[in-house]
């Protein structure tokens, strides 16, 4: 049974694994080449976004528009430095564009758009995935297609009114090919999410709302493969995936600090310490 | 107008499966008989216009060509931002109906009045702004929105409006219209008010004024080649539009105007809603009247710019 506490008590934390660390470290890089972005908000996505493009999502990368891939939506844009990482490890595109995050004349931006092979819409404004996700999946359903819908929005993200009406229309269209997942790692820009504006009872929330809901820890792949397996969790709702993370979470620096919500001007140095505050993790 | 553009929906849906039909919470009994024959691409959501917007864009994307319907302010104004992300960022095939444009609902106040809306969307990159001015080029107009490529704002009417364009023939989107010709004034408008411009041209040309009207259905793109020709033959122009004149058709003009070398002495008047929210109620008539969208005011406004006309070309001839 899903555990729909308000107050989410994780298992003590699972270490990161290697290709956990591998994706952290291209994020990370990445970050530094642009000399900025969102790193915090990135490193609380790259399990979540791991498991889906290794064990869950169906898409051919040297055929970014095949009609039958699944939609994944990363609707909080911002969280862009893990796609990236991600796209370029599944070969998307070459890693070496990693190198040209946020430089003029690149496909890499501070927030996605489709010009880059595997980025589905153009997000960066929050509030807008869901809607157009929707859309996705009300196609899917017309033309009989058994491709499957995936969003991805942050915690800060459904302060957006857009977010509920989007919420309320998915559940009246009972589209059990959506799954709109969470990344809960309860801290916005400002703040936590419990001073800035407080999102509980979350859970309750999504199944006022019609969603069938179940929460994970966001960073426990094992967890994360067996909750999307379980999909649809209800033949004729919207699945709410609440993923519990921790932003920043891999670097001890980072982590739960509002101050690394977005950087800029990152130096080498900085991104020496942060490189190696990664490898704690590998003790 | 507007029965003839629903009505053109559900004639294209039968033609086109790609067709489909958006609401947010309509009239009771809207398109009634789409919905009994394709109901699954009548889709009549809530209140919502942000989550109608992104909707229609996640069905374009996928290679439909959703038709959404709402009042034209919430069609504009209250999802403004999805339709530059979700629409024109990405291209996507939307149409949108806006009804009311202008002061037709006049008896319901400032928030249902759309007289800012055709400036706000000539603003973004890729959209399309079409004002037809009667049923007939509305029918026209529909049949081209099939094979248009990216979004596209219709503005509605009231209904009912005289029928002043052929209800045969084409329509073609980025194309002004030549309404009748003239030698001494060139009136500009854009939507319904045509018919005003028509028989102000009528009074004046009894005046002795030959008097042009070139009307301009698709305020973007503009067709500035025909506009460039039309204000190049004539001293004294005049644009007229049911809509504030900060940034639509009648600064449209003026900023082909100001960037082409023109004679100094040509005369340029912008007739339309002053800077103000229209006050007063009443019916789309009256507030026409309060605010100067009248045949009386056009023809005064023409009269008034050759008087000072050819004052001015006085003045460059002497110095």
């Amino acid at each position: 049974m899903p555990n729909l506490s308000p107050c989410w008590t994780a298992e003590p934390a699972v270490p990161l694994d290697a290709r956990s660390l591998a994706l952290r470290r291209l994020i990370v890089r990445t970050f530094v080449a642009g000399g900025r972005g969102h790193l915090a908000s990135a490193l609380s996505l790259v399990e979540i976004l791991r498991v889906l493009y290794d064990d869950v999502l169906c898409y051919a990368p040297q055929d970014p528009k095949w009609p039958y891939r699944d939609r994944c939506i990363l609707s909080k844009g911002h969280g862009c430095l893990a796609l990236y990482a991600v796209l370029a490890s599944k070969g998307f595109f070459p890693p070496r564009l990693l190198r040209t995050f946020c430089h003029s004349g690149s496909l890499l931006g501070g927030h996605p758009e489709p010009r880059l092979p595997g980025v589905e819409v153009a997000t960066g404004s929050l509030g807008h995935g869901l809607a157009i996700g929707i859309g996705f999946a009300l196609h899917a359903r017309h033309a009989g297609a058994g491709h499957r819908v995936f969003v991805i929005v942050g915690d800060g993200e459904c302060d957006e009114g857009a977010i509920w009406e989007g919420a309320l229309c998915a559940s009246k269209h009972r589209l059990s090919n959506l799954t709109l997942i969470i990344d809960y790692n309860r801290y916005q820009s400002y703040g936590p999410t419990a001073v800035v504006q407080e999102l509980e009872p979350f859970a309750a929330k999504w199944q006022a709302f019609g969603f069938a809901t179940a929460e994970v820890d966001g960073h426990d792949v094992a967890a994360l493969r067996a909750a999307f397996a379980a999909l649809p969790l209800h033949p004729q709702r919207p699945t709410a995936l609440i993923c519990h993370t921790v932003k920043g979470k891999g670097i001890a620096e980072v982590e739960h600090n509002g101050q690394w919500h977005h950087r800029n001007r990152v130096t080498r140095e900085e991104g020496q310490r942060l490189l190696a505050a990664l490898e704690a993790n590998d003790a | 107008m507007r029965k003839a553009c629903l009505e053109m929906v559900y004639t294209l849906a039968k033609q086109d499966p790609r067709v489909f039909f958006l609401g947010s919470d309509l009239g009771a009994g809207t398109l009634e008989s789409f919905r009994a024959a394709m109901p699954e691409r009548f889709l009549m959501e809530g209140v919502s216009e942000a989550n109608l917007i992104g909707l229609a864009a996640g069905l374009a994307l996928e290679g439909n060509l959703p038709y959404v319907n709402t009042i034209a302010t919430f069609l504009t104004r209250r999802c403004f931002e999805q339709l530059v992300v979700d629409l024109c960022l990405h291209r996507a095939n939307v149409r949108l109906l806006g009804n009311g444009g202008g002061l037709v609902y006049a008896p319901l106040g400032p928030t249902h009045m759309a007289i800012e809306d055709l400036a706000i969307l000539r603003a973004l990159p890729h959209m399309t702004v079409l004002a037809p001015a009667d049923a007939n080029e509305m029918r026209r107009l529909m049949l081209a929105t099939l094979a248009h490529q990216g979004p596209l704002y219709i503005r509605l009417g009231k209904g009912n409006e005289p029928l002043v364009t052929p209800a045969a023939g084409t329509f073609e989107i980025g194309k002004a219209y030549w309404m009748r010709k003239g030698s001494d004034a060139l009136l500009i408008t854009t939507g319904t008010v045509l018919s005003l411009a028509l028989e102000a041209a009528g009074h004046l040309q009894r005046e002795g004024v030959s008097t042009g009207v070139l009307h301009v259905p698709t305020l973007k793109p503009l067709d500035t080649e025909t506009l460039l020709d039309a204000l190049a033959a004539v001293p004294v122009v005049v644009t007229l539009e049911e809509h504030t004149v900060v940034g639509g058709l009648g600064s449209a003009v003026a900023e082909l105007i100001a960037e082409t070398p023109f004679h100094p002495a040509k005369r340029f008047k912008r007739l339309g809603l002053p800077d103000v929210f229209p006050e007063g109620y009443g019916s789309q008539a009256s507030l026409m009247a309060h605010y100067g969208l009248t045949v009386t005011r056009l023809v005064a406004a023409v009269m008034d710019l050759i008087t000072s006309g050819v004052h001015a070309l006085w003045l460059t001839s002497t110095l």
